[in-house]
């Protein structure tokens, strides 16, 4: 038996998910998109697979999440819909309902927030409610866990016993009678049970459910008179008659069913009314931002991520791992794969798990207490002018102190355009793994007067961002339709500790599984070239496989002013973890256990690069492609190859282009070498950047507006 | 489109603390669609709530909820 929990979001419906199935849940993605998808088996009932449908507010033909869930209900038939109704926001709520009705699946309503409705002193009347919709309805408070038993056995025994849900609501005279026009043309076409909801569809010129149809010239114009002559008595296009017909019918269903005691002041009122004020809001932000920032990455974050990394597997794991090997006798080379290629490999990626759980734990909070809307909401005005939104904030602060849990950190957007954009570009932000690399440059380059190179660096990072975030606005993939920023701001409330750590644990298991997998093989691989030659003898890494495929690459980075070995390789082992860049300097330098302080490497980097080459190769390294584990991240956040290669492929070649310009230019102006033709293309590429950001783009409007004009000559 | 809305009064140019009513949206497609699915359609009473403290989007009260919306958008929706 098939349940399918439907609802708007921030209606309880994860809640109430995680309350049904218990531990049983499977999370992956719907076939072919990027909307998630989670199944689990009910409690006590393990036979019953629970699907959880994406939040909507609708089942428009606009959203990949409504037609994944349409699709779905239509397609697969589930035995019976959960619908989770917020009474809070019953009026709003409803209006999905209406729709789901329509599917001909047996609904059952699962009225939530009752306990608020109650104590608010607001009065709705179940049983008429449920008579006027023609469903059975359930009192639940999912955050209680109310209610519940009722809910499944109600679900269960609607299962059972109804086949086709029965449509009580009707729309007015007029439009119910161009349907009925268009059920008689449908009639014999599609099954008794979807009638109702493919005329509605039809006659809300839905184009995907038109496609499905392809419908002879004569059948198409019959239909089209229809709705011709009902949109002519309205003086309204027939989507905006049905979607009013829907309010009208609700807001009569209000005023029967629900009594609600004075208007007063909410405490979410009143909490709302300090936190976005004009004047308090944006110091309240900056503090909450700070905090964030504060106990995530520089305070609590970074002494569990010191002892992780130091202790745990400096220490014990790789203490025990060496001393077992030695134990039971095992070759160097064994010794050195295990303790230096996965352990330090992958105990560097583990090393940041601590630290993204605390994180986590403080982003669902700010979600589930409704703050996160507040953050879209204040910051909207500044992202949207580079193509992002107010929600990509948090990702790009998150991304200051680690890339990982900044990109997915970007899972709360749900515009997928504005999704990916913020993935592509909140690595350029510097992570604190990159901060070695600027100190190291500013040590060995600017040793009197490096105070203002870091804030370059970060400067350099924002500046991509934005610059990325226009050009890539004006490409097709992500011009895409504008998406209108129509956000709910949800009543504040005190979030469920239950909820906060699933939503915590969600994260970070998949982080972990990655680095248990994609990461794992690739540590293994960058030690295999490292340590060894062509003829799989061990070697010093000067002369590995890894030095070898550094020399053949390192033309590639001569025009950015970095075409030796060292520096080629080093940026290769920065892929496993950014920290690896000055490691691999001092090791490559013949310096043992270098830091971005030590005065023999500063003065041995120094001699390999002229000022403006080492700027280069800092603006290469923090812009470049992340590390595995964020790139791990990129493709989990993603979901789809090409994406992720694009993505990294977008970042690799706007670093190039970036040091190259960089180098091109500087050694002109600032070493004062002649004028080449390096520096001509230079200048023909910022002459490019600027044309990409200042041309007017794709514009998808115009094609629409092509369809609707032959479409109006046949 | 933009003549229309340019002499008509709209969501947009609604002041702060006032309750106006939907009279009428421009624009169409999944915009025009997505602003009637939150429930903005004709004869809806709104109240608009505050401005965002960089001025823009606009918070208002509709159906019995917080919305938040752009003003490029809430010039789409007339109000009288």
């Amino acid at each position: 038996m098939k349940l399918a929990l439907a609802g708007n979001p921030n209606c309880g419906k994860t809640t109430m998910f995680n309350n049904l199935t218990g531990a049983s849940q499977y999370v992956g993605n719907w076939p072919g998109v990027t909307v998630e998808k989670k199944e689990g088996k009910l409690k006590e009932h393990k036979d019953i697979i629970v699907t959880d449908l994406p939040g909507i507010y609708s089942l428009s033909p606009y959203t990949l999440e409504e037609v994944v869930a349409r699709n779905y209900l239509l397609e697969e038939h589930p035995d019976v819909i959960i619908d989770i109704v917020d009474a809070t926001n019953i009026e709003r709520n409803l209006y999905l309902t209406t729709q789901l009705l329509e599917t001909g699946v047996p609904v059952v309503i699962a009225l939530n927030m009752m306990d608020v409705i109650k104590k608010r002193g607001d009065k709705i009347d179940i049983k008429k409610l449920s008579e006027k919709l023609g469903c059975p309805i359930v009192e639940t408070s999912a955050l209680k866990g109310t209610g519940l038993t009722k809910l499944i056995e109600t679900a269960l025994g609607v299962a059972k016993t109804v086949e086709v849900q029965p449509i009580v609501h009707k729309f007015a005279a007029d439009v119910e009678a161009s349907l009925t026009d268009i059920v008689g043309i449908l009639s014999g076409i599609v099954s008794q049970n979807s009638l109702r909801w493919y005329a509605i569809k039809l006659f809300e010129r839905d184009e995907k459910v038109e496609a499905h149809f392809k419908f002879k010239a004569d059948t198409r114009n019959k239909i089209n008179e229809i709705i011709k002559l009902c949109e002519n008595q309205y003086d309204d296009d027939s989507e905006s008659i049905i979607t009013n017909e829907r309010y009208t019918f609700i807001h009569g269903l209000m005023r029967e069913c629900v009594k609600k005691r004075e208007e007063q002041m909410t405490i979410s009122d009143k909490i709302d009314r300090v936190v976005t004020n004009r004047v308090a809001a944006i110091p309240i932000f900056i503090g909450v931002m700070f905090l964030v920032y504060f106990i995530s990455v520089s305070w609590l974050g970074t002494i569990v991520t010191d002892w992780t990394n130091d202790v745990l597997f400096g220490e014990w794991i790789s203490g025990w791992a060496s001393d077992g090997l030695a134990a039971i006798g095992a070759a160097d080379w064994a010794q050195s794969l295990v303790v230096d290629g996965i352990i330090g490999g992958v105990g560097a990626i583990i090393g940041f798990v601590p630290q993204m759980l605390i994180l986590f734990v403080l982003l669902a909070l700010l979600e589930d207490c409704g703050y996160m809307a507040r953050v879209a909401f204040i910051m909207d005005r500044i992202f949207r002018k580079f193509g992002l939104s107010g929600k990509s904030f948090i990702p790009m602060l998150v991304a200051s102190g680690c890339g990982v849990p900044g990109v997915m950190a970007s899972r709360t957007i749900e515009n997928e355009s504005d999704r990916r954009m913020t993935i592509m570009t909140t690595t350029f932000v510097p992570c604190g793994a990159k901060l070695p690399i600027i100190a190291l440059i500013a040590g060995a380059m600017f040793p009197e007067n490096s105070w203002w190179l870091a804030p370059c660096a970060y400067f350099l990072g924002i500046g991509m961002v934005i610059i990325s975030g226009i050009i890539l606005k004006k490409t097709k993939p992500f011009a895409g339709e504008p998406a209108p920023f129509v956000m709910e701001l949800p009543q504040y409330r005190v979030p469920g500790a239950k909820g906060v750590l699933i939503h915590m644990w969600e994260r970070g298991k998949s982080f972990i599984i990655k680095a248990g997998t994609i990461i794992f093989a690739s540590t293994v691989v960058i030690w295999l070239l490292s340590n060894f030659n062509t003829s799989f003898e061990m070697v010093d890494t000067s002369e590995s496989m890894l030095a070898g495929i550094g020399n053949a690459i390192a033309p590639v980075f001569a025009p950015l002013g970095f075409g030796d070995w060292q520096s080629s390789v080093a940026t290769i082992t920065g892929l496993v973890a950014k920290e690896n860049v000055v490691a691999t300097m001092g090791v490559l330098h013949g310096i043992a256990d270098a830091t971005e302080e030590s005065v023999a490497l500063l003065a041995s980097v120094a001699g390999t690069f002229t000022v403006v080459s080492a700027f280069s190769f800092m603006a290469f390294n923090l812009l470049c492609a992340p590390c595995f584990a964020a790139i791990g991240a990129i493709k989990r956040e993603m979901g789809n190859a090409k994406w992720t290669w694009a993505a990294i492929g977008y970042q690799t070649l706007l670093a190039y282009v970036v040091a190259f310009i960089i180098f091109q230019l500087g050694s002109v102006f600032v070493l004062g070498q002649p004028f080449g033709v390096g520096a001509v293309i230079a200048i023909a590429l910022i002459a490019l950047i600027v044309w990409l950001m200042a041309r007017k783009g794709y514009d998808p409007s115009k094609k629409r507006e092509t369809l609707s004009a032959v479409e109006a000559n046949s | 489109m933009k003549q229309r809305t340019s002499e008509a009064k709209t969501l947009r140019n609604t002041q702060c603390g006032q309750t106006v009513t939907v009279m009428r949206l421009t624009g169409s497609g999944a915009i025009k669609r997505r602003i009637m699915d939150m429930g903005l359609t004709k004869g809806t009473q709104v109240y608009v709530r505050k401005v965002a403290p960089l001025g823009d989007p606009v918070e208002v009260t509709v159906r019995g909820y917080e919305l938040s919306i752009r003003k490029a958008d809430a010039e789409m929706i007339e109000v009288s």
